[in-house]
């Protein structure tokens, strides 16, 4: 609920509270990276499903053979790129939007970060121990 | 974190069924939300029986029949009563709009249900506090600015571009769009909302202002610009039709235009 016309805390004016410490002057990357990685995903997921597909049923050495050609492993490697990236912007606005508490809002923004990095690089490392044949 | 129960103060209770008007042939019910912040109660829903022979055709015609004829303590803003001082919104059988232009013979079954506009402090009956509404306005600073020297006649423009104001300008700041929006409910101190942003696009649009890369930085801010996530709610309950969704979406395509 607002209280922004009504706030007791405050004696500041209405418009000095809307003013408040001005713009930030960024969120434009984000938005545009936000779309990048959108229109990224979406063209990297039929290859990405074929793959998949090419891969059910096949055995530690089959998979190994398949992810060593470069489009493969570059396929994957750009989507999980994609994903991760889009991921951790969408979950940072979704943070934003509901949480309003300014320290649990700070902490869950590094999570945030150090999660979608964390899966990011396990997932790449897995392709890459994948493709060299380990 | 975002709150989705109404505080405790806020919660509303049963209200007054007033009687019925003696000698009346065809009767409309209306509830309408009642607070009054000097009685110490919580809110409440009123029923009144509206003459319908007796009053005009809309909704606001009908509460000021109730405010003639049952209750002289309800309390509304209202002032042309025809669509162009924004002054009678409010939220009719769920949906934000002006009470003037909208018929009660429009509102299908039953009773005609009133509320104020949703998510804003409430100073009494139907009468939000909009001191917030009415400060972001004020802080897309809403005029023309330029730095040339003033033109001894006006300060001209094509057909053109003066077209490129249609759908922005007519805008009448009812707050009906804002109101409507869920991003709006859960950051409206630091979110602009749909009608302040609307409005900051007509002055990005228009052609004779020298101000627009000033106006975009002060737009260009995660909280101001960005909560929008396109929900569409303020275009549909815009009561003079326009679309202040679209009018967010040009001002990302140019904050983006700049930097690519």
């Amino acid at each position: 609920m607002s209280t922004a016309g009504t706030s007791k805390r405050s004696m500041r004016t209405p418009l000095g509270r809307v003013r408040n410490l001005g713009a930030a002057h960024s969120g434009t990357s984000d938005f545009w990276r936000q779309r990048l990685t959108a229109v990224a995903m979406l063209l990297l997921m039929i290859p990405v499903l074929v793959i998949v597909m090419m891969l059910l049923g096949r055995n530690h050495a089959g998979a190994a053979q398949i992810l060593s050609s470069l489009p493969v492993a570059l396929i994957l490697l750009l989507f999980i790129f994609a994903s991760a990236w889009h991921m951790k912007i969408g979950m940072q606005v979704v943070i934003e939007d509901y949480v309003h508490n300014e320290k649990l809002k700070l902490v869950s923004v590094m999570l945030n970060n150090f999660f979608s990095v964390a899966v990011a690089l396990a997932s790449t490392y897995a392709i890459l121990k994948l493709s060299s044949g380990v | 974190m975002v709150e989705f129960a109404l505080p405790k103060n806020s919660k509303i209770t049963g209200g007054k069924t007033w009687p019925k008007p003696a000698g009346a042939t065809e009767l409309r019910e209306f509830r309408v939300y009642r607070w009054n912040p000097d009685d110490g109660k919580t809110p409440s829903v009123d029923t009144y029986y509206v003459d319908t022979h007796d009053c005009g055709p809309m909704v606001l015609d009908g509460l000021i029949w109730i405010k003639n004829h049952i209750d002289p303590s309800l309390t509304f803003r209202r002032s042309c009563r025809e669509g162009v001082c924004g002054s009678c919104a409010m939220n009719i059988d769920g949906q934000n709009t002006l009470a003037c232009t909208r018929s009660m013979h429009d509102v299908k079954d039953g009773a005609v249900k009133i509320n104020p506009l949703p998510h804003q402090p409430v100073v009494k009956d139907l009468v939000p506090d909009l001191t917030n509404f009415y400060a972001q306005y004020a802080s897309v600073e809403p005029w023309l600015k330029t730095t040339s020297p003033t033109p001894q006649k006006e300060w001209r423009q094509s057909h053109e571009d003066r077209e490129k104001l249609d759908g922005l300008y007519e805008c009448i700041l009812c707050a009906c769009c804002s109101t409507s929006c869920p991003s709006y409910w859960w950051n409206s101190d630091r979110y602009l909302g749909p009608a302040a942003l609307l409005q900051a696009n007509r002055w990005v649009s228009d052609s004779r202002d020298e101000a627009t890369g000033e106006r975009l930085d002060n737009l260009e801010d995660p909280f101001r610009l960005y909560r929008c996530h396109t929900i569409m709610n303020c275009a549909k309950a815009c009561p003079k039709g326009l679309n202040p969704a679209e009018a967010i979406a040009e001002l990302k395509l140019k904050m983006v235009e700049r930097q690519i």
